[in-house]
């Protein structure tokens, strides 16, 4: 890709086979509040999607007093759009693993877990192969750790943090209710650390490199870089690490194909932003968060088929467990198809947006609280498309 | 550990709860009624309808009342404009996906869904009818249970009920998002999979999904048609539970008035299941002390001990599905319904002059599990379907009502003779414990010649709500002719609701306990908790009703079964004696293993 405005980075793929190796070396000659506080310094947010500091729960799981604690990487990667993921996993899976050592080591958790997505089960035999090595190596460095690695069965819920849990406990992959938090009591009913793979990767890339360079990266509010998948109407879909702070203006100029109309930033769940909001929207925590998808949508497309291809995947992959997801995702869906085919007046997708507003408000789960996301922006700004 | 005070405010009023209770627990303490759905007393949080939601300072989204705790310094409100919008909401969406034909519903009335939508005066039309666009199966292959899908809105009450509560797990949730529903295994009817036909998920269905099936239309066929005899039994739970559901308040015993009610919707006999409540002490007690006998005189070690009851019909399918290898342990006895209904058709028919073919047996029973017993195979022993209709305490409250009867004010009518006169220690046949208690207050003084060493009767270490219980009494002074039991130590035990149930039966499977005689009730208090009780149920409302079965008991004038003098006469009569050829003819029975799924 010719770069026009954006910084390439290259710490997640950064090819260095001891760099596992190395960091845990480093690390075991820290103490666990001195690994938290460089955490916690380096500003590192949550790569999921949620954004919440890494440093901060693991400071808090670490405060918990327990004898069995644990660290839980999330590979549920299920976010369309996304498949950032299934590439570092692919590609630099000891630093995962590396990266769980660290936080297991830090929070004082014996067992690790690595959820992968059920979809990303041709990974597992090479992930296993790395393990074995993996788990013998952390053995003779003295680490009191091992992972082991659980297969998901193919629902989307299951990258939810609490349904994640239930799932590896055996049970139907519902959400559960929070408070109490994963912190306080996540897996088997233990403090747990659950941080995407993305997250785990910096993790150990900041202990190596230390939190003040990962700082010099970025803005306040969004430290570092970030890995996206980009895909939709672009030359050059495909994984990107890029600094954060951009303008999707400056992400369009790069990626676009001259005829953007709208980008959808962090997937199905996350917010469209159209063309007359490029210039003023920043892509982190202070504009449009994003786990890492950014679909690109030119002039061809019909964003009324974008927005309801969302909600069919919504719909379907609701648990079905709290009436406003369950049935508010239905009732968006056919709701813009009434309206669509003229059975229901314009003005009802007006109803529609206080719908998703409820479902904002009083939704179990992140699921169907961030569906009112794609609904209302695409419906606001592309509202032609969605009636005629 | 003590528990920490925290101090909160709702609706600007300070309040101060302990620690850990909920949102709804505070306002509760306020008199602040915040509507609840999926929550339910008897069950775990599950917090998924998200009908309680309210307005919490400074947080983002609305936490459901039921399922978040209290923090030091909240400030909650339960009924601000943005949660009656989206209570309103949730309420449309619930409805969006009912079956909203309530007219035509078993449950209109009665169906807390139905009340909150009038309470909130939803616009219905407002979203669109997701019911009418899928299509949604009856199960109504059960004898006991109809489920019906278009009316469920997933609460899952009946999943943790069956799940947690019962440990029987028939009901389940299945598939996701749109295609999420209750179901069973591999979606079979409730007739084929490990349901035990209990009903507690019936009590605790908010709307129509889960209902009994009801057999008032033929009842009423039955006493309307001239050529038939109809005879009635009411089972000991249901004159302290009928009151509810006719305008009285938990805990009136209302079995005079219920006598009367019966005569006047037109039942020819008008008899009690406490009758054989006492016959069956007499059974079981003897088949016991048989068992005993044999074990500890002949040494036979073929004995299977401890002998467990079988009045529960829930109990006997729940062990031919999960202990199938413990069902010789089980007392060979009928349950006191099938009893009464062998000899209605047989003993009663003979004294009175009838044609068991010109009559038709229907029981009022707390229960769902009954409405499967009689239709058993085992329970033709008579010649006929020994009990024809079962009705549901409620099914008998609503024939009340259809009769235009005025229940209240009703005067005390008593039983017809015979099998219509009882004692105290049938009538507690209705709470947990109360079958042990009449057991020991029958056999104890069989063996001994003396009563009880209980003030008053009153056997307190087998009453009561725990889980499981045990006792112990030590036989002493027998009589000559049941030497082989001086000095023994009768262990006892009783178990309510099917959880606790399968714990103790599983420490029985593993050899871990030592009884000699063990009661199980299916339902949580026994039969007064049954699944054919009155709705709703909770905690507190079986508290009365068990307060109610004990005060019935001490009212009675004898309170031993083997003092019953129509037990007497029917052994001198017809049956000869306990556990004698006629008994085992017509009162005894077996059951039938069954796979665990």
């Amino acid at each position: 890709m010719e770069n026009k405005k954006l910084t390439k980075v290259d710490l997640i793929f950064e090819n260095d086979g001891t760099c596992a190796t190395t960091v845990l070396d480093k690390i075991k000659a820290m103490s666990q509040d001195d690994i938290i506080m460089e955490m916690i310094d380096s500003g590192l947010k949550g790569r999921g999607g949620a954004g919440f500091p890494t440093g901060l729960k693991w400071k808090f799981t670490k405060a918990e007093n327990s004898f069995d604690k644990y660290i839980v990487c999330n590979a549920d990667e299920g976010e369309p759009g996304t498949f950032k993921d299934r590439e570092i996993l692919d590609t630099v899976p000891s630093k995962v693993f590396a990266g769980m050592t660290i936080a297991g080591y830090a929070i004082g958790a014996k067992v690790g877990y690595l959820y992968l997505r059920a979809e990303y089960n041709f990974l597992l035999k090479k992930l296993n192969d790395k393990l074995d090595s993996f788990n013998a190596t952390i053995k003779d460095k003295g680490f009191d750790f091992r992972i082991e690695i659980r297969s998901g069965a193919g629902a989307y819920i299951c990258g939810e943090e609490s349904a994640l849990f239930e799932s590896i406990e055996g049970k139907r992959g519902e959400p559960r209710n929070k408070p109490p938090y994963p912190t306080v009591s996540g897996l088997f009913g233990k403090p747990t650390v659950i941080n995407n793979v993305e997250t785990l990767v910096y993790a150990t890339m900041i202990m190596k490199y230390g939190a003040d360079n990962f700082k010099k990266m970025g803005t306040q509010d969004s430290r570092g870089s970030k890995v996206f998948s980009i895909s939709g109407d672009t030359p050059n879909a495909g994984i990107y690490e890029l600094e954060l702070g951009m303008t999707v203006e400056d992400f369009v100029s790069d990626f676009g194909d001259g005829d953007t109309k709208a980008v959808q930033v962090g997937g199905a769940s996350g917010l469209c932003v159209p063309r007359k909001k490029f210039a003023d929207m920043i892509i982190g925590y202070e504009g449009v968060p994003t786990g890492g998808s950014m679909m690109l949508f030119n002039s061809s497309r019909s964003m009324y088929n974008v927005l309801k291809d969302y909600l069919e995947f919504f719909a379907e992959e609701s648990c079905g467990q709290c009436t406003p997801c369950r049935v508010g995702c239905q009732q968006l869906l056919e709701g813009i198809e009434a309206v669509k085919r003229g059975e229901k007046h314009p003005s009802y997708l007006e109803s529609l947006k206080k719908l998703a507003e409820t479902m904002k408000l009083s939704a179990k789960c992140g699921l169907g609280q961030s569906v009112a996301n794609p609904f209302v922006s695409i419906v606001d700004n592309f509202r032609e498309e969605i009636i005629y | 550990m003590a528990k920490y005070e925290v101090n909160l405010k709702v609706n600007n009023i300070p309040v101060t709860v302990e620690e850990g209770s909920t949102i709804l627990d505070a306002a509760k303490k306020l008199n602040f009624r915040i509507p609840t759905l999926c929550q339910h007393p008897d069950l775990c949080v599950a917090g998924n309808c998200r009908v309680c939601v309210v307005e919490q300072k400074g947080a983002r989204a609305l936490p459901a009342a039921c399922a978040t705790p209290v923090s030091e310094g909240m400030e909650i409100f339960t009924n601000s404009q943005k949660v009656r919008t989206a209570r309103k909401h949730i309420i449309e969406l619930l409805l969006s996906e009912h079956n909203t034909e309530c007219t035509s519903c078993y449950k209109n009335g009665k169906c807390e869904l139905q009340s909150l939508a009038n309470e909130y005066r939803v616009n219905e039309n407002d979203f669109i009818k997701l019911v009418n666009k899928k299509t949604y199966t009856i199960d109504d292959y059960s004898p006991s249970i109809i489920k019906d899908d278009s009316k469920c809105i997933r609460c899952q009450r009946c999943v943790r009920t069956c799940t947690s509560m019962q440990f029987v797990s028939a009901l389940t949730v299945a598939h996701k998002g749109d295609h999420q529903k209750i179901s069973t295994f591999f979606d079979k009817p409730m007739n084929a999979v490990v349901c035990t036909n209990c009903g507690q998920c019936v009590n605790r269905c908010p709307t129509g999904a889960l209902v009994e099936k009801n057999y008032i239309d033929q009842v009423w066929d039955a006493i309307n048609n001239p050529n038939v005899h109809v005879v009635v039994q009411t089972a000991p739970a249901v004159r302290v539970g009928l009151g509810e559901d006719l305008g009285l308040e938990p805990g009136h015993r209302v079995t005079g008035k219920m006598v009367a009610a019966l005569r006047r919707i037109g039942f020819d006999s008008v008899l009690d299941t406490d009758f054989t409540a006492d016959l069956t002490i007499m059974e079981e007690g003897t088949e016991l002390l048989v068992r005993l006998k044999k074990a500890l005189v002949d040494k036979d070690e073929s004995v299977a001990l401890p002998m467990t009851t079988s009045c529960s019909p829930g109990w006997v399918k729940f062990i031919e599905h999960k202990f199938p290898s413990l069902l010789p342990n089980v007392s060979t006895c009928k349950s006191p319904q099938q009893m009464f209904g062998a000899l209605v058709k047989t003993f009663y028919a003979q004294k009175k002059g009838l044609k068991a073919e010109n009559m038709v047996s229907v029981s009022i029973m707390p229960c769902t599990a009954k409405k499967y017993e009689a239709d058993r195979p085992e329970m033709r022993d008579s010649g006929f379907k020994d009990v024809d209709y079962v009705l549901t305490t409620r099914e008998l409250a609503m024939m009340v009502r259809q009769a235009g009867i005025n229940f209240e004010d009703l005067a005390d009518e008593k039983y017809d003779s015979i099998m219509g006169e009882s004692t105290g220690a049938a009538v507690i046949f209705g709470a947990t414990g109360g079958v042990m208690e009449a057991a020991l207050r029958t056999a104890y003084e069989i063996v001994t010649g003396r009563e009880v060493p209980f003030t008053n009767l009153d056997i307190v270490p087998v009453r009561g709500f725990e889980g499981i219980k045990e006792a112990k009494v030590l036989i002493k002074d027998v009589l000559p002719e049941w030497g082989f039991l001086e000095g023994a130590e009768l262990s006892v035990a009783i178990a309510h609701g099917l959880a606790n149930t399968n714990k103790l039966m599983a420490a029985v499977q593993r050899g871990e306990v030592n009884y000699h005689f063990i009661e199980i009730m299916a339902c949580p208090g026994g039969c007064l908790g049954g699944g054919g009780q009155p709705i709703p149920t909770s905690p507190e409302i079986r508290a009365k009703r068990m307060e109610a079965i004990y005060d019935e008991d001490t009212h009675m004038a004898i309170r031993k079964s083997h003092e019953n003098p129509e037990v007497t006469a029917i052994y001198e009569e017809f049956l000869g004696k306990p556990n004698g050829h006629k008994s085992h003819e017509l009162l005894h029975t077996h059951y039938t293993k069954r796979k665990g799924y």
